[in-house]
């Protein structure tokens, strides 16, 4: 498979979880739809390690996932504390930085 | 055989991708981002990321996705109201990521990199194996490796210090 292949995918998947991130009000799903994204990028540094020859997209590709972990932990940490004090879970309603 | 592979794998993470943005309860999008995270792992084996798969399925689809779903169990399946606070956001979202992806598309295939075309160059033995990682993690990219470690540290203890119940936390009305 030439390496277009991948990347065409790449950019559906990146596409697709935009479209999420817009579309969607939950903080959980966006948060699922920049998983989505950051996935896409992750395909592509592989495709371009596979087709380079060349293990240093993979080592980029590992460092995305690590901090995908971190934003997830921080993000569902911001969400268990919105639930804790009565927010809604909305982005459109909490939208004032003020407390 | 390889292009079968490539688009079962391809089916499967735009299947997942979609559905996470499609269905409605945050506990189904959840599943099925899994979905869409192994069929990635798939892929990444077609590419010769034997670790990088491996890596994917136990960490993210095993860990990750866990937590996911407690945090979706935690809170609740509130389904999204209908309103939309932009007048047509349901039909301006899905053009806009159209426009997205033709421009992406445009933009990587009209460049002169090497790389395209072609099968890629050819890979030596031991090429994405744990051993090849994680020589080049602890050797060349070593100052990376403690880098991510830390990251990883301190979202752990930022996470705790933002989900710890507070006994002296002001209460708000929900709705405010």
């Amino acid at each position: 498979m030439a390496v277009e292949w991948y990347l065409v995918l790449s950019a559906l998947l990146f596409a697709v979880g935009a479209s999420g991130v817009l579309l969607r009000r939950s903080p959980l799903v966006i948060l699922l739809c920049l998983e989505l994204m950051l996935n896409a990028g992750n395909l592509a540094l592989v495709a371009f390690s596979r087709s380079l020859a060349n293990q240093d997209g993979q080592i980029f590709a590992l460092v995305v996932m690590v901090v995908a972990a971190c934003e997830v932990v921080v993000g569902l940490g911001l969400i268990v504390a919105m639930f804790r004090r009565r927010l809604p879970l909305n982005v459109d309603e909490i939208r004032s930085l003020r407390g | 055989m390889e292009e079968v592979a490539f688009f079962v794998g391809a089916i499967g993470a735009l299947g997942g991708a979609v559905a996470v943005v499609a269905l409605r309860n945050p506990f189904y999008s959840v599943l099925a981002l899994v979905v869409h995270l192994v069929s990635l792992a798939g892929l990444f084996l077609l590419l010769h990321a034997e670790f990088l798969a491996a890596a994917q399925v136990v960490v993210y689809a095993g860990a990750v996705m866990v937590l996911y779903l407690f945090v979706a169990a935690y809170v609740g399946s509130n389904e999204e109201p209908l309103w939309e606070p932009i007048a047509g956001q349901r039909f301006l979202a899905p053009l806009l990521a159209a426009a997205l992806f033709v421009e992406l598309s445009v933009a990587i295939l009209g460049t002169g990199l090497k790389s395209l075309g072609g099968e890629g160059a050819t890979i030596p033995a031991g090429f994405g194996s744990p051993a090849a990682i994680g020589e080049l993690l602890l050797e060349r990219f070593l100052i990376a490796f403690e880098a991510a470690s830390l990251l990883l540290l301190i979202a752990a203890v930022g996470a705790v210090v933002l989900a710890a119940s507070k006994k002296e936390a002001t209460e708000v009305p929900r709705g405010r």
